[in-house]
């Protein structure tokens, strides 16, 4: 196809990811540069009968104009990134000047915001993941070998938990999981303990986000993995039964071998689908006990008087670059294989 | 299939019978429980006497005379003005589906006909961009569209969700192209057709079965997108799952719980509906991008 038809065919698809995703990422990064404005205060004498005195107050108009004169804010360098809500530079070489053992140091890092959402978001990304292609294996094993009647139905709910909206499937979670709900109360009679709430400790809150992220990702697995079974070689097959392998080995020396380059390809999908987990946080009402890095930036540009984008940005800037190192390995692999064919 | 090497032990049936059965308890349960429940009044649905109460709804019959009652739905659909909501999700979905499906046919056409470098580094750029979490991009769109008084708009939403969607829209059209043989349309521009042409006479009859897979993945992300349409719309012009985010701060202390329990029911629903009918379409499309790599 030549240059120009080309250009014709793609145009609008280019124009339309220049504008709102290449663009909005410059846009970021020259924001990250920049804080939210000083308060003008301005002082002013109120005389009354009994003497003067002055009050001090917000010059909300010198602050339009100045708002008007430079909206991002004034020019900080990298100062955003390095304050105590991101990098925590000084901080961190406090606490570590200061704490006596590594339990401490750990822990004092851990209420920094930035590092608390920063683990969590690499927690739930390394734990999830290899839980939902196992799960999703079992599944797709399981399902390949009931009778064809039954198939249909269940790939059907099979495919609610992945479909629905993660808010709306976190929400329905976190009503059963209510200590008035159905699964609530019932692991407090399994206990015995009446005031066993999972909302309560950070620990179980954490249990009970990871355990949404298999929920709400294995049936993605599944479907995946039960479509490459359903090309498994019947030769390899036949021929592995001939030479007396049981049930098992045949699983694990051809059927799970085979299905590797699909195991990869789910764990790609939900490395960058993890990553960005934010919606079940709030879901589960969860912020206290586990923040992500999205959910810090929501939170930023939600702050209550004004957003406060210098510091969203700076975060922001910090994910985008989580984002490239966890696909540095995708992009390596793709630019051999293309250097190879040209 | 019947030989006796391929028949399996009653035990092992009895445990794949059992772990499907449980799968099937873990996906649905949840969802056939909250329906149910949207039924009810608050203190069935959350009850602290006796979890069977949500099944039976003695509170429910005693508040309303009969077991189930429509209070939940009337209180969001009418008095919170959840209908709004419906509508405006109704014509975002309609739009991006619309447009992205426009854009990506004729992107992933030309990608999977063009033999040149520059489709391999779009192709890449297109999987990053792919990958980017929404709401950073959204804390580059805010500032600006403030400024450009554009924000709260259903248009603005519209187009930034295309954008966000078209690295995806393009991945999966362009492999659905390359399986469409290169002949079809070449065999029509020796025939003397323009390459614009030859889309239009020779490839767009044959697009359907791919178009239409993608465009339900398109529905799905307009419709389940929370990030874009929570920070881009106002108060207005909000769709439903941010709308649903609404109901539950100061509506849930109200003691009214039972809005966004019917509310979330009720934004369900259409998947039920939609994977009911697209069951497989949706399947082969989320193994397409496996399969061809």
């Amino acid at each position: 196809m030549k240059h120009k038809t080309f250009m014709a065919f793609i145009w609008p698809s280019l124009l339309a990811m220049t504008l709102f995703i290449a663009l909005p990422i410059l846009s970021v990064g020259y924001q990250s540069l920049f804080v939210e404005h000083e308060q003008i205060l301005k002082t002013a004498e109120t005389c009354g009968p009994f003497g003067c005195n002055s009050q001090v107050s917000i010059d909300a108009e010198a602050m339009a104009k100045q708002r008007a004169e430079q909206p991002a804010g004034r020019y900080n360098g990298l100062g955003t990134y390095t304050n105590a809500s991101h990098l925590a530079f000084g901080e961190i070489s406090e606490i570590v000047a200061t704490s006596k053992d590594f339990n401490e140091i750990r822990n004092r890092i851990m209420n920094l915001p930035f590092y608390k959402a920063l683990v969590f978001t690499l927690a739930y990304t390394f734990i999830v993941t290899p839980l939902v292609i196992v799960t999703g294996f079992f599944i797709a094993i399981v399902v390949d070998s009931i009778p064809k009647l039954f198939k249909g139905p269940v790939i059907f709910f099979s495919l609610l938990p992945m479909l629905v909206t993660p808010l709306v499937g976190s929400l329905v979670l976190f009503w059963m999981i209510d200590s008035r709900g159905i699964i609530g109360a019932a692991l407090q009679a399994l206990f015995d303990d009446p005031g066993l709430s999972l909302k309560a400790s950070p620990t179980l809150t954490w249990i009970t986000l990871f355990t949404y992220g298999v929920w709400h990702n294995a049936p993605f697995a599944f479907v995946v993995f039960y479509a490459g079974l359903q090309t498994v070689p019947k030769d390899t097959m036949e021929s592995a039964m001939v030479d007396g392998a049981s049930r098992w080995e045949r699983i694990r020396f051809v059927t799970i071998p085979y299905l590797m380059p699909l195991a990869t390809f789910i764990a790609l999908m939900q490395l960058m689908d993890n990553f960005r987990v934010f919606e079940p946080i709030i879901g589960f009402s969860a912020a206290a006990s586990a923040t992500t890095l999205s959910y810090l930036i929501y939170n930023d540009l939600r702050a209550a008087e004004s957003p406060l984008f210098g510091s969203a940005a700076a975060t922001s800037m910090l994910t985008i670059l989580g984002v490239v190192i966890l696909l540095l390995p995708v992009l390596r692999r793709n630019w051999r294989e293309f250097n190879r064919k040209s | 299939m019947s030989s006796p090497a391929l028949r399996k032990p009653p035990s092992l049936v009895a445990l794949s019978t059992a772990f499907v059965l449980f799968w099937l308890i873990v996906a649905a349960f949840p969802f056939l429980w909250t329906m149910w429940g949207s039924f009810k009044v608050e203190g069935d649905f959350f009850s602290r006497a006796d979890w069977m109460n949500a099944l039976t709804g003695p509170v429910t019959l005693k508040q309303h005379g009969s077991p189930f009652t429509l209070d939940g739905y009337e209180g969001a659909w009418i008095e919170q003005e959840f209908w709004k909501a419906v509508i405006n999700t109704g014509i975002v979905t309609f739009f991006v589906v619309t447009i992205s499906l426009t854009l990506g046919t004729l992107g992933g056409y030309a990608l999977a006909r063009s033999g040149y470098k520059y489709t391999f580094w779009l192709l890449m750029a297109a999987l990053v961009f792919r990958a980017m979490p929404h709401v950073t991009l959204v804390s580059g769109y805010l500032l600006p569209f403030f400024q450009m008084n554009i924000w709260g708009y259903l248009p603005t939403t519209i187009i930034v969700l295309v954008a966000i969607n078209q690295p995806f829209t393009l991945w999966m059209l362009h492999s659905f192209f390359l399986s469409i043989p290169k002949d079809l349309d070449e065999a029509a521009m020796v025939d003397g057709c323009t390459r614009f042409q030859a889309f239009r006479l020779a490839i767009i009859p044959v697009m359907w079965p791919g178009v239409i897979t993608t465009g339900l993945f398109s529905f799905l992300l307009a419709y389940n997108d929370f990030t874009v349409t929570s920070m881009l719309l106002s108060q207005d012009n909000l769709t439903m799952i941010p709308k649903l985010n609404g109901f539950l701060g100061s509506t849930q202390e109200d003691g009214k719980v039972m809005y966004a329990v019917a509310a979330v029911v009720s934004a369900i629903v259409p998947l039920f509906v939609l994977i009911l009918f697209f069951q497989r379409q949706i399947v082969s499309g989320l193994t397409a991008g496996a399969v061809k790599g």
